[in-house]
């Protein structure tokens, strides 16, 4: 008794809040990592935006914006762009998810797998290979040339931002649209055809509304990743759209210029606005909980008609998805490749000069996303301890706040990034922004929401009994930690990682604001300089290839992580 | 009109398992049936069956003679209960209610008035703005009863209707399932694996296990005169002693009982617990208690007997001295009160 009394007299503000100095004191460092690399960045954009170079308000730039004709364009083309992607990619993957949902279908796996194909490439890096078989030029164009005399402009203007972009995020639809189809209880349907509904009636009253939830968060990722995505209208030479011309503006007037910040600022409206229409929706939609048996839709044979059609449509889709990949493939093999249905012919003289040439690249990944990984890891795990196991205040709002990152288009963050620590200068003398630490931190920032939600998933599946288990049997809050925590949310924390690394080799916009000097460049702005060029090419797809490598390794080292971790849960809920 | 349903020769296989084998019973218009087993008897099966939720291997199921075993669920008019309720979590209450009416292609004036008397039927007829998550368990499960009565079906299943309520609410909704039966009349067949349940409802009741029915019967009957060790068992606990018969007297060691009827040779006898009682004098086997509980209304004693355990209840009397474990007893048995099993 003695010793609990003297304990809760030395922290008497801990007791009612379950939590620790030590947490208390990691919480106060997550909220400072946030306020000083997200927070601050993105208001110190918001100011410029708002301000004269005296410091005082004006609403003149916006006005500016507006007055700007070739600045409207861009922003209807933004936001066409984003709207037709969304629809193409339903157009894909509705399809998909509906097969795997609802039908015994032998190439079940086949969809599985064009569920993580596109995400393994990054669009720019497929962009220009897309030009090569889908261009004016290209090979499908020539084979429609010859055959029927027609030419199809996949890829005019911003018909190849759209199809490039919803070849590579469709997934995100198929994935969540999937998940949210899984979860409907088959009860939900079968009481449904109880009461005479079937077909249609059965699909549009019951079937689709369960999961809406699920199609509307996949449709507003990909319109916030298209948003988002430089490189790909860059490589495609598309700039009259919001990134492309807020980039411009940075780069060739400079960071002073107040236009790049009230694109910005424009640009984190959409993203936040496109974020809270889906939230909107999907208030009070939260159907997974609310149902008591999930294991999905029951499942019929397909009738040897559908099963046709249903393959065709996964073969072509296959295809198609496949199209960049192959593409970049060729490319990387080609001698030469120009109005013509396949290259000239095969060298791997690309290989041996990216091996020659890009060794500093790989390795500046590594070292970045590593780090960045390892950041996100320990503060996503940390950060998700807290919200799930204390009752601190404010627990939440770090928590929100380090999830709103997955809305901040990573231009912005660089730029605020940039233009918040242009004037601290390091040692050296050389400003803290141009420094490479500043891209691990912009990488770790926009990843934390994925490490602090596979960390926050893994912890769920941990029952607290397990912790008092051990605290019963004499162990303190440390030894718990480390002998039951973190041994058990393992798998999580890995494939946290993981997914952080993977997608931060393949960043591109935050990478293009911040890189300085190209001894510091990473994989992905290596590949981008050399598809700037036409003789870069075939060594740009060659390291696009590598990268490709990297990311469906690391993918799917993520993917068994993940896999065990689920097993092992299950084991333990028996 | 209440219609009879029946069950002919319905086998269900599934995958290289047989789920239900040879089942044929028939429920009498108007009948509370009940279907109990314990779990992976068959018993939810068979009621998906008679929904339509799957065809059986082979045999057929007729709704008043009509043979339903080709229909989809849609075109039987067969209204079923979910065990988890299945309220569509994105529709009100009356929305819910409405839905089967609104199938069926009902006028807008006829369904909102449809809907409001069966929500007023099962009292719920205030919650009809409210949405499934809004509701508490039991009223979840009042909703559910009133969508699938809305459509008048022919048949009413029941699938696990209370195993997802708290104890109080189950015995209280149980005596309220069973008055809404009789008021409607309607043919309703109820799964469960809770004999007490079955019993308190069901005219009559269908034992399964491993997809074959043990024993049809009314509740007393089954209780009584169990046609198998496990319908013995099943309901309720019984001494089921293994001997064997010879001139009208059954042997099993030291446990003697006269006046048993029935030819020569191996025998079991079921016997209640409460059927048997203590004392001291001649009896049907001389026993030494081994352990003692006092359960509130009974006294349950266990007993060694030779090689026999055996489970005696005695009704509680304050006036009454009990057995000191290890005391010397003998039991008494009236061979009127126990059922020979072959």
């Amino acid at each position: 008794m003695a010793a609990i009394s003297r304990a809760v007299a030395r922290v008497p503000l801990l007791v009612g809040y379950n939590a620790s100095p030590a947490q208390v004191a990691a919480l106060g460092f997550i909220a400072l990592f946030l306020v000083a690399f997200l927070i601050v960045p993105i208001l110190r954009v918001i100011l410029v935006a708002f301000t004269d170079p005296d410091g005082t308000f004006t609403l003149v730039h916006f006005g500016d914006f507006l007055r700007t004709a070739l600045l409207r364009e861009a922003f209807w083309n933004s936001i066409y762009v984003g709207v037709m992607t969304v629809a193409l990619a339903s157009l894909i993957a509705v399809p998909l998810a509906a097969i795997l949902a609802r039908y015994r279908f032998r190439g079940a796996a086949l969809i599985h797998t064009l569920g993580v194909i596109p995400l393994v490439m990054p669009p720019f890096v497929g962009a220009v290979a897309m030009q090569l078989v889908w261009g004016r030029n290209g090979s499908v164009n020539l084979l429609l040339l010859d055959g029927l005399g027609i030419r199809i402009p996949f890829m005019e203007g911003l018909n190849g931002v759209i199809f490039v972009e919803a070849l590579h995020y469709f997934p995100f639809i198929l994935l969540n649209l999937s998940a949210s189809l899984a979860s409907i209880d088959s009860a939900m349907e079968e009481s449904a055809q109880n009461l005479g509904a079937h077909g249609f009636g059965l699909f549009s009253r019951i079937v689709f509304p369960l999961a809406l939830p699920g199609y509307v968060a996949g449709a507003a990722l990909v319109f916030v990743k298209v948003f988002d995505d430089l490189a790909t209208p860059l490589l495609l030479n598309v700039t009259n759209m919001l990134a492309p011309q807020a980039y411009l503006k940075i780069t060739s007037v400079g960071i002073t210029d107040r236009m790049g910040y009230v694109i910005s600022v424009i640009m984190v409206c959409c993203s936040l606005g496109a974020m809270a229409l889906a939230a909107l929706v999907l208030k009070g939609r939260d159907f997974a909980t609310q149902q008591r048996g999930g294991g999905g839709l029951a499942r019929r044979r397909l009738s040897r008609t559908g099963t046709i059609v249903a393959a065709v449509f996964v073969v072509l889709t296959l295809a198609v998805v496949l199209s960049p990949h192959i593409g970049i493939l060729l490319l990387s093999f080609a001698t030469v490749w120009s109005f013509a249905v396949l290259p000239d012919g095969f060298t791997l003289a690309h290989y041996a000069t990216v091996l020659r040439e890009a060794g500093p690249l790989i390795a500046n990944t590594v070292l970045y996303c590593g780090l960045a990984g390892l950041i996100d890891v320990v503060l996503g795990a940390i950060l998700a301890y807290i919200v799930l196991r204390t009752r601190l205040p404010g627990r939440r709002l770090v928590e929100h706040v380090a999830m709103s990152a997955v809305a901040i288009p990573g231009l912005v963050l660089g730029l605020g990034l940039l233009r918040t620590y242009y004037d601290v200068p390091l040692p050296n003398g050389e400003p803290l922004a141009t420094f490479w630490l500043m891209l691990v931190i912009a990488y770790a920032v926009r990843r934390l929401p994925y490490a602090l939600s596979a960390a926050g998933a893994a912890l769920q599946q941990l029952h607290v009994s397990l912790e008092e288990a051990a605290e019963n049997l004499g162990a303190g809050k440390f030894r718990v930690l480390a002998r039951i925590v973190v041994p058990l949310m393992t798998g999580g924390l890995a494939a946290g990682f993981v997914t952080s690394f993977a997608t931060a080799a393949v960043e591109l916009s935050a990478t293009l604001v911040l890189v300085a000097r190209n001894a510091d460049a990473p994989l992905s702005y290596g590949i981008y300089v050399y598809m700037q060029s036409a003789a870069g090419r075939g060594p740009g797809a060659a390291l696009g290839v590598i990268a490709v490598v990297v990311v469906a390794i690391a993918t799917f080292i993520a993917y068994r992580f993940t896999e065990r971790g689920r097993g092992r849960a299950a084991r333990e809920a028996f | 009109m209440a219609r009879r349903v029946t069950i002919d020769r319905v086998s269900f296989h599934y995958g290289s398992g047989a789920v239900l084998e040879d089942v044929s019973v028939e429920i009498e218009p108007g009948e509370f049936f009940a279907l109990l087993g314990p779990s992976g008897s068959g018993k939810t099966t068979l009621l998906r069956l008679i929904a339509g939720f799957g065809a059986p291997s082979s045999g057929a199921i007729q709704v008043d003679g009509r043979d339903v075993t080709a229909l989809p669920p849609w075109q039987r008019n067969v209204g079923m209960v979910f065990q988890s309720y299945a309220l569509w979590p994105h529709m009100s209450v009356a929305r819910n209610v409405a839905f089967g009416l609104e199938r069926r292609g009902f006028a807008r004036a006829d369904i909102a008035r449809k809907v409001e008397a069966a929500l007023d039927l099962v009292g719920l007829g205030a919650f009809a703005a409210r949405y499934p998550a809004q509701l508490s368990g039991g009223q979840q499960q009042r909703v559910a009863l009133a969508r699938t009565l809305v459509i008048e079906p022919d048949v009413l299943l029941l699938d696990e209707p209370l195993s997802n309520l708290d104890a109080r609410l189950r015995v209280d909704m149980r005596g309220e399932l069973k008055n809404l039966q009789r008021k409607l009349g309607i043919t309703t067949v109820y799964v469960t694996h809770d004999q007490e349940e079955a019993n308190a409802v069901a005219d009559r009741i269908a034992v399964l296990d491993r997809g074959r029915i043990q024993q049809v019967g009314r509740p007393v009957e089954l209780y009584d005169r169990p046609a198998t060790r496990f319908v013995a068992n099943f309901l309720g606990t019984v001494n089921l002693i293994e001997g064997r018969i010879e001139n009208g007297r059954f042997v099993a060691g030291e446990f003697t009982l006269d006046g048993i009827d029935g030819a020569a040779g191996p025998a079991c006898l079921s016997i209640r617990p409460q059927n048997i009682s203590l004392g001291a004098g001649p009896a049907t086997a001389a026993a030494t208690v081994s352990s003692r509980e006092f359960l509130g209304s009974i006294t349950r004693y266990r007993l060694r007997a030779g090689l026999h355990d055996i489970v005696v209840d005695v009704p509680h009397r304050p006036d009454r001295a009990d057995h000191a474990v290890g005391a010397e007893v003998s039991l008494f048995v009236d061979p009127r009160h126990v059922t020979v099993l072959r």
